[in-house]
């Protein structure tokens, strides 16, 4: 029998029950569309992560105080004091997989500009920091070796703080603003970077020279943290190592001790994100799959409910002169038919729904060809698979009996 | 007289039921001429409906031979016996079992799907061929829910007569209507049959079977009796008689 006699037959059929037809695709439309919203929103979420890795770099190295103890176990105060100046200086002499390395102190509090004031936070660095966090100088300055050690009043604000204190000035460098009680002139403003992975924005920030912070903010002398850059990707763990060695000996550690001091590196963390963005991703995917294999059944149980109830029409088949593999290959039709048609319209209200979470909920979505490609070769195997056992059932039938089925 | 359309010699067909064995046909012998209207009749259970699956390809003898139209149906395997019933042989059922859901047209089209030889266009002319010849050319787009009984019952005549086949059979063909529909139904197969249509029809009615030539009896799977009619009734000179507006019996 020739195919397109083949196609026009199943497809008769199957307009012959159009509503029918409609809800059993229903399982598959739902199913497909699941798959292809939640694998753009894994994906989605993993290319965020990816660029940014991209944007900041994936050298930076982050050292804060502390072990890496598991959750809940609280640290002493003092425990979190035990970084200084000198375990800058040190990674800086000692280093050579390290290219540039700044101390980091911080406080929040409110940043205020004539009538007009801003929560946010202040960071306490040296000038290398701005290298190593991948910022730019939109205009003004950095601040100098000489300012540094001046404690000088300067700053270096984010677009977010430009946009909340300056909206009537055009350009704010040269003005002073206050923090808390200080005032701090303005001489850099930087360029923009947007919202962060976790949503953060990382315009909100305010850079000082880290020994004003801890002189006239916190009253502190010990640093916070420790940001350094390798001085390439592929010296990453050799400039972790180092750093880990380094800080030991200063921080006179024997060997037998743990670390009091925590290193991580921005391409670790990068690492863990996307993991964990694949385990999301493969979890929404298996959720999405479940609910497209319950599809599938639902297309075998229309398909084998079918074929009860047309026994009659199967049996005339038989009797006009149809063959046994035209009766079975016309329910596979019908049901790859099923499928793959349910398939089509999923996939395209996979793209809408998709569409519709990225601007009604602002995630990153990202719909990927070979996500559509594989619903669709998933949703015909599924046609075949489970229209296999219904359409044989169908061949099956005895003419004549078939033929005087009530 | 050329060659018999059909041929049967000594069919025997037994049925196993659990340890039992069913003799349902006991050695039949059968000539059908080209031309022929004839009647298989018989009370339930002697073997009239197994004798009309056989003649129809749907089931093979356990023994004896089978020729139709100078084929040994014996030597045949399913799917060759699937392009026979095609070509061949058109059936024509108590219930019409047509597609609910599906025109007329399309209903009598479906026998031609079959046949690869047919293009769509072809398939499309033959079935509204078919359709007049049955006087139902009006009713081409109805669906079999719009449609008597009678109607129906047409549509499936012409479905049986679109591939033009050798012989038509018919089983109680008359059976799920009243009097009048069943005299117009056998006008006009005694119609078809004028104009050369070999049919044969199973019935337990002698007076269905007074509108053929002959009609063969069976009794407990063997021939008991064989007639044959030198004037038939005329279905269409009876429904000429009958009142127009009123059903007999």
């Amino acid at each position: 029998m020739n195919y397109s006699n083949l196609l026009k037959i199943s497809m008769n059929a199957i307009l012959r029950n159009k509503f029918r037809a409609f809800l059993t695709m229903l399982g598959i439309i739902i199913g497909v569309a699941s798959v292809i919203a939640m694998l753009a929103i894994g994906q989605g979420s993993k290319q965020c992560i990816q660029d940014e890795m991209s944007e900041m770099g994936t050298n930076m190295i982050f050292i804060m105080p502390g072990d890496d103890r598991p959750g809940g176990v609280r640290m002493s105060s003092s425990e979190l004091q035990s970084m200084k100046l000198t375990d800058v200086e040190a990674i800086k002499s000692e280093c050579s997989a390290v290219s540039s390395v700044s101390p980091v102190v911080n406080s929040n509090g409110q940043a205020v500009f004539g009538n007009k004031n801003w929560p946010s936070n202040i960071y306490g660095v040296n000038n290398q920091y701005l290298e190593i966090r991948k910022y730019q100088l939109a205009s003004g300055r950095n601040f100098t070796e000489r300012e540094i050690k001046t404690y000088a009043k300067v700053c270096v604000i984010g677009r977010t703080i430009v946009e909340n204190l300056f909206s009537e000035i055009e350009n704010p460098v040269g003005q002073t603003i206050r923090f808390g009680s200080i005032p701090f002139k303005v001489i850099g403003v930087l360029t923009e970077k947007g919202e962060n992975s976790m949503g953060q924005d990382q315009d909100d920030l305010i850079l000082a020279p880290f020994t004003t912070i801890q002189k006239r903010i916190l009253s502190i002398t010990y640093i916070q943290s420790i940001f350094a850059s390798a001085a390439s990707e592929e010296l990453n763990t050799l400039a972790i190592d180092q750093i880990t060695e380094t800080l030991r000996q200063t921080h006179k550690i024997k060997s037998t001790s743990e670390d009091d001091f925590n290193v991580r590196s921005q391409s670790e963390m990068v690492q863990t994100f996307t993991a964990i963005s694949d385990i999301m991703t493969a979890l929404l995917g298996a959720i999405a799959g479940i609910s497209l294999l319950v599809g599938g059944i639902g297309i075998m149980n229309i398909m084998y409910v079918s074929v009860t109830e047309r026994t009659r029409e199967i049996g005339l088949r038989l009797a006009i002169g149809g063959r046994e593999s035209d009766i079975m290959t016309q329910f596979l039709v019908e049901s790859f038919l099923l499928s793959v048609v349910g398939g089509i319209i999923g996939i395209l209200l996979g793209l809408v729904s998709s569409q519709a979470i990225a601007s009604i909920l602002s995630w990153p979505v990202v719909v990927t060809p070979a996500s559509i490609i594989f619903a669709f070769l998933v949703c015909s195997v599924i046609g075949i698979f489970f229209g296999w056992y219904p359409a044989r059932k169908a061949a099956g039938l005895n003419p004549i009996d078939a033929l005087r089925y009530e | 007289m050329s060659q018999p359309v059909i041929s049967i010699k000594g069919i025997k067909k037994d049925f196993k039921v659990g340890e039992i064995t069913v003799h349902a046909l006991r050695g039949i012998d059968l000539e059908v001429e080209e031309g022929e209207f004839i009647a298989i009749m018989g009370a339930s259970g002697s073997g009239k409906s197994t004798m009309l699956n056989v003649l129809g390809c749907l089931d093979q003898p356990t023994s004896g031979s089978y020729w139709l139209d100078g084929v040994d149906i014996g030597s045949l395997s399913k799917n060759e016996l699937a392009g026979l019933r095609n070509q061949k042989l058109g059936f024509v059922f108590q219930s019409y079992n047509l597609l609910p859901r599906t025109t007329a047209l399309e209903n009598v089209e479906l026998p031609l799907y079959y046949n690869n030889k047919i293009t769509s266009k072809d398939r499309r002319e033959k079935a509204i061929e078919a359709l007049h010849a049955v006087g139902l050319a009006d009713r081409m787009h109805h669906m079999p829910n719009q449609m008597s009984g009678g109607q129906q019952q047409r549509v499936a005549i012409a479905r049986a007569l679109v591939n033009d086949p050798r012989v038509i059979l018919a089983d109680e063909a008359t059976g799920n209507l009243d009097t009048r529909t069943s005299y117009e139904i056998m006008a006009l197969l005694q119609y078809l049959n004028e104009k050369g249509k070999t049919i044969i029809f199973v019935t337990h009615e002698h007076e269905i079977a007074r509108f053929m030539n002959r009609s063969v009896q069976f009794k407990d799977g063997l021939v008991a009796r064989k007639d044959k009619f030198e004037k038939r009734s005329l279905a269409a000179e009876l429904l000429a008689m009958m009142p127009s507006n009123q059903n007999l019996i």
